[in-house]
């Protein structure tokens, strides 16, 4: 049994939430730049090239990467053998994404209630995801998610006849439909199996999975180098403007299904795909 | 093609604007984005002034970071603009000329942009630091109540844009997609 405090993990959630919206991790950054030297369209070369110097300036004047400094959402993974002391562990992690989007000069992008519209000033309630695992740490992973791409993604519950094609008929028109509205090139979450809120965890899961490492699964890993490589023949682009480089990456998550269903989740990203983890 | 042009602008700039221009901003503009709309749009059905002219001005879709001790703005990129459109043709029959943003379009808000000579620029959605730089100054002007979504004016120098529809419709978004689809 081990004993964590409520501070500690708001002190880490803080930090986290400032260092997510200013530094890309290296899988995304080195795709935008091995990007812009694979396009062949002189705009989309320049858009990639665009990102890269902004990438740059938000890192050396801290400045976040994207105005849209997202809602904050927290994977928690709970050892069965830590004790959490110090108070409600809700609270300390919302507190934790108080004074990082405070003190981090981020935008409070959050409204209390979805009619009445109200902003909440602090940017929190923060969107929290649970689960237990074994031992005696707790990994903590925060994924600020922009609502532009957020809002072209999509959960279809296809029929288990639908197969493999509709799986992949499902993504590409998701992405079609996408196009310029999230920030092209994008990143990509898929979630396929599971019921229909499991499929949209997966997929958002999917989204903070490092991109160079693929599926474990032979046939999943397949269909992920398929599907980026249709993705990449739209046309769309970076910037939706026409070219290659319509995505950086695409990462499939998978769970068992009912014998009824083949649920499938897109969660669309745009290249300020941000995600950092820690470990108390 | 590249064109360097000021702003605030009238019909015969918009009309030597073609989609696929880069073009590089000069001046002043105003920023409004989804609440700044909603109230613009009711106040006009209440027969209300506008706390800003909109004629012959140009609309920056864009919610800011807040700035940090010695900077102007924080990150300054555009949001998608189809959420503006419900209620931009209103805007563009006051004489509305420009809105820079990112994403498609209504053909309702593309007929009210031939109907009234107006241009749809795209900046680079995710590049708001680099974009902040373009910005020389930012000063609250109405609905300060509404933070991040307040509206606020803008002086702009050089900042990069491309035309993706032009005031007769040519949309860049589906001609240049056509062009790289395999
Ligand atoms: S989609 Fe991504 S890059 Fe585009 S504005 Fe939203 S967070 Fe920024």
């Amino acid at each position: 049994m081990r004993t964590i405090h409520t501070d500690v993990i708001t002190k880490n959630i803080r930090e986290m939430c400032i260092e997510a919206n200013l530094y890309l991790a290296d899988d995304v950054k080195n795709r935008i730049l091995s990007g812009k030297e694979k396009e062949e369209s002189a705009l989309g070369k320049q858009i990639l090239g665009q990102l890269e110097q902004n990438m740059e300036i938000a890192a050396q004047d801290e400045i976040p990467i994207c105005q849209d400094t997202g809602m904050a959402i927290v994977f928690m993974n709970i050892g069965q053998d830590v004790h959490i002391e110090g108070g409600p562990l809700e609270d300390a992690i919302n507190e934790g994404i108080r004074q990082g989007y405070r003190d981090g000069y981020l935008r409070k992008s959050v409204v209390a209630d979805p009619l009445l519209r109200e902003n909440t000033k602090d940017n929190t309630p923060g969107i929290i995801h649970y689960a237990i695992v074994p031992g005696e740490s707790i990994e903590i992973t925060i994924a600020p998610k922009g609502f532009g791409s957020e809002n072209m993604s999509r959960v279809i519950m296809l029929k288990p006849a639908d197969g493999e094609e509709g799986v992949k008929n499902a993504v590409l028109e998701t992405v079609r439909l996408a196009g310029p509205n999230a920030c092209p090139p994008m990143v990509i979450g898929v979630g396929i199996g599971g019921d229909f809120e499991k499929c949209a965890i997966l997929a958002k899961k999917a989204l903070t999975r490092n991109l160079d490492t693929p599926s474990p699964l032979p046939h999943i890993r397949k269909l992920e180098e398929e599907l980026l490589d249709e993705i990449n023949k739209t046309g769309i682009g970076p910037g939706g403007l026409g070219g290659r480089i319509t995505a950086l990456g695409l990462n499939i998550e998978t769970y068992p299904t009912h014998i009824a269903g083949l649920p499938v989740a897109v969660n669309i990203c745009c290249h300020v795909n941000r995600h950092v983890k820690r470990i108390l | 093609m590249d064109k360097h042009i000021s702003v605030p602008f009238t019909n015969e700039v918009v009309k030597e604007l073609h989609a696929g221009d880069y073009v590089y901003l000069t001046g002043t503009i105003y920023t409004a984005r989804d609440a700044a709309h909603k109230r613009m749009y009711e106040a006009i059905g209440r027969g209300e002034t506008l706390p800003i002219d909109v004629n012959n001005n140009v609309i920056y879709y864009l919610g800011p970071t807040p700035a940090r001790e010695g900077q102007v703005i924080g990150s300054a990129g555009p949001t998608t603009s189809s959420r503006m459109d419900k209620y931009t043709p209103t805007l563009l029959d006051m004489g509305l000329k420009g809105m820079i943003g990112k994403g498609k379009r209504t053909p309702q808000v593309i007929e009210a942009m031939k109907k009234n000579t107006a241009v749809y620029f795209a900046a680079v959605g995710g590049a708001g630091a680099l974009l902040s730089k373009c910005i020389k100054s930012a000063e609250v002007i109405a609905y300060d109540d509404l933070g991040t979504e307040a509206i606020r004016r803008l002086t702009v120098e050089d900042l990069p844009v491309i035309v993706v529809i032009d005031c007769e419709g040519n949309n860049l978004y589906e001609t240049a997609t056509k062009e790289y689809e395999r």
